[in-house]
């Protein structure tokens, strides 16, 4: 088959002209689909005063499945006092997550061991009481809960950082902290005494 | 009659038709290392902030953990920026008085949010989500560089397609063991690719290349 010369030149403008179409059209889509009209989290928007997208809680509203009627695991007490037991039951994966939130949250100030010399202290901080005297020894586990969840003096307060359940594991692993400093040699693995006493001496 | 053009035209001609080949496709390549050059995705630009936010000072030298600032990267899609009250934690007493603090105080004061300047942003047609990468044992500075080193925070990956697909292709060249997922200063073993065939089974790491991995 041979081309007619003319009827080709016309295709070809038609195919440069249809080509040059879907490029210019395709370009407008991604364009849009770069930025669509849809906000994630911590976008900005010109609709509210404050610039955020987000918008705060309205006062004195609940958001469903989040009335909080728990007294015990909300806030650490029943009838207004500090309770000393967990809500759930201590097993070793809430002590391990305790230990893990404690290094993240707790370990800049109160340092890994719990005795109140972390990096931030050391660069000027206030620096905290360390867990093992008999004052904080004497401590309700819900007290524990109450500081993370309120602050305490110049402490400040863990309740945006730190969900509920994760406070509970915390206060349980400062718990931890404070036996480890006070271990009794009863117990300690039998075959492992020895080992110790060597060590100390 | 005579000849318009010497016979030598002819190789002229070839050369500039090859050459003018060349030249285009010398501009595509030219145009395509552009596209992928930090000129234009920003990549190792430190990005000047509202507050000169330290990444090199609060992780490295003060040794705080990823996680207190970016509190939601282990469960949700977003790593999160830390509201105003996190700063202040700390600069209620230290730094008190320094004037680089000043629209910290003053954001906590008003409570109009802090407006940092976005460092790193894939398109909105993309779909991606911090969650799985971190629990499957891909550690922030694979994607983000140094950032214990950045005095301002920089953007240390292109975050084309090809860039995401090659890790998605050879998970294993990557992948670190899960506790190592927020250790600033992990660094690829020599024996990396051994170790990451292991993680791999040992994760259950897909290989997930399909499109609709990304585009949903
Ligand atoms: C920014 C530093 C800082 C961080 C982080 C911090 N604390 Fe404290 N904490 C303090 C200081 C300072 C005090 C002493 C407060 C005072 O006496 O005014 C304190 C006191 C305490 C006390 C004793 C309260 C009392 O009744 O005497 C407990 C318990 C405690 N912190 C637990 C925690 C836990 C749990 C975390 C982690 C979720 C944590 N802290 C994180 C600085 C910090
Ligand atoms: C003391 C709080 C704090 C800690 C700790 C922290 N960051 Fe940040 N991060 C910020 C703030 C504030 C910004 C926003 C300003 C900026 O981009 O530098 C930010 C921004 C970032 C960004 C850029 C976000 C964007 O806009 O794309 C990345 C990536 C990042 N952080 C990663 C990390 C990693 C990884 C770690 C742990 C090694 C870490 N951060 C620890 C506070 C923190
Ligand atoms: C856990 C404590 C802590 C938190 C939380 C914290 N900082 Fe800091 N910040 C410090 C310390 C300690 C220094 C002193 C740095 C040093 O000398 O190592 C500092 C220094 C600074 C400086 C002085 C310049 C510099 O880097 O030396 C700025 C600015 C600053 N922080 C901003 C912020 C902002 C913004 C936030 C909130 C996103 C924040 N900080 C959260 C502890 C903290
Ligand atoms: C697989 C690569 C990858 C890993 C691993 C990764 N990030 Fe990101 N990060 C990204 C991408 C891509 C974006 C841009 C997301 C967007 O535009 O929606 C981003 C954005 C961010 C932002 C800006 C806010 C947001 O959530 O979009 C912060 C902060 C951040 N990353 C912190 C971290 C931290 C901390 C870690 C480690 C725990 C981490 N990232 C691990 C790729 C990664
Ligand atoms: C360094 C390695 C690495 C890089 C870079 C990377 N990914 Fe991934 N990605 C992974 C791994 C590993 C998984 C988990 C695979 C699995 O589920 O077993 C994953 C999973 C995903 C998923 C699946 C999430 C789900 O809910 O199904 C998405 C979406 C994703 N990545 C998007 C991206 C995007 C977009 C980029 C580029 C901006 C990117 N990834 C870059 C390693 C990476
Ligand atoms: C691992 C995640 C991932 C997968 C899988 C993926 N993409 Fe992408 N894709 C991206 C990212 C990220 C971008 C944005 C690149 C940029 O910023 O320019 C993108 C951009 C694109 C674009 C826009 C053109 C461009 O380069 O900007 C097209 C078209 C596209 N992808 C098609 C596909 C197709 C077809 C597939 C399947 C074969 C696919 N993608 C699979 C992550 C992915």
């Amino acid at each position: 088959m041979r081309l007619n010369p003319d009827n080709f030149g016309a295709r070809l403008v038609r195919l440069a002209a249809f080509m040059a179409a879907a490029v210019l059209l395709s370009g407008c889509d991604l364009q849009d689909m770069y930025r669509q009209p849809k906000t994630e989290p911590y976008m900005s928007s010109p609709v509210f005063a404050d610039g955020t997208s987000a918008r705060p809680l309205e006062a004195d509203t609940v958001a469903r499945g989040h009335l909080r009627t728990n007294e015990v695991f909300y806030t650490g007490k029943l009838n207004g006092k500090e309770v000393d037991a967990l809500p759930f039951p201590v097993t070793k994966a809430v002590l391990l997550r305790g230990q893990g939130r404690f290094d993240i949250f707790c370990s800049p100030c109160h340092d890994r061991a719990g005795n109140g010399n972390g990096m931030i202290v050391q660069r000027g901080y206030r620096r905290p009481p360390p867990y093992h005297t008999p004052q904080m020894r004497a401590m309700a586990l819900g007290h524990f809960f109450d500081v993370i969840s309120n602050g305490f003096g110049v402490m400040p307060d863990y309740a945006a950082q730190i969900p509920v359940e994760d406070r509970w594991a915390i206060a349980a692993y400062v718990r931890t902290l404070q036996f480890s400093q006070y271990a009794p040699l009863a117990d300690v693995p039998a075959g492992e005494r020895q080992k110790l006493k060597e060590a100390a001496k | 009659m005579a000849q318009l053009f010497h016979p030598s035209a002819n190789a002229i001609a070839k050369v500039t038709i090859f050459g003018g080949a060349f030249i285009v496709a010398g501009l595509v390549w030219a145009a395509a290392e552009l596209y992928r050059s930090p000129y234009v995705t920003r990549a190792g630009d430190p990005i000047s902030q509202p507050v000169p936010f330290s990444h090199k000072h609060h992780v490295s030298d003060d040794g705080i953990d990823c996680r207190y600032c970016h509190t939601s990267v282990e469960n949700s899609s977003f790593a999160g920026l830390p509201p105003t009250k996190t700063c202040m934690n700390c600069h209620s007493i230290l730094w008190l008085d320094s004037p680089m603090l000043e629209p910290v105080r003053k954001s906590f004061q008003t409570g109009e949010p802090i407006h940092w300047t976005r460092v790193n942003y894939v398109p909105q047609f993309v779909f991606f989500n911090h969650s799985i990468h971190v629990n499957k044992g891909v550690g922030c500075t694979t994607c983000h560089g140094p950032v214990g080193e950045m005095p301002l925070t920089w953007q240390a990956e292109t975050l084309h397609m090809r860039w995401c697909l090659g890790c998605h292709e050879h998970p294993e060249k990557f992948v670190r063991p899960v506790g190592e997922v927020f250790n600033p200063d992990w660094k690829p073993p020599a024996d990396q690719l051994d170790r990451g065939r292991k993680l791999v089974e040992q994760n259950h790491i897909q290989k997930l290349n399909d499109c609709y991995t990304c585009h949903r």
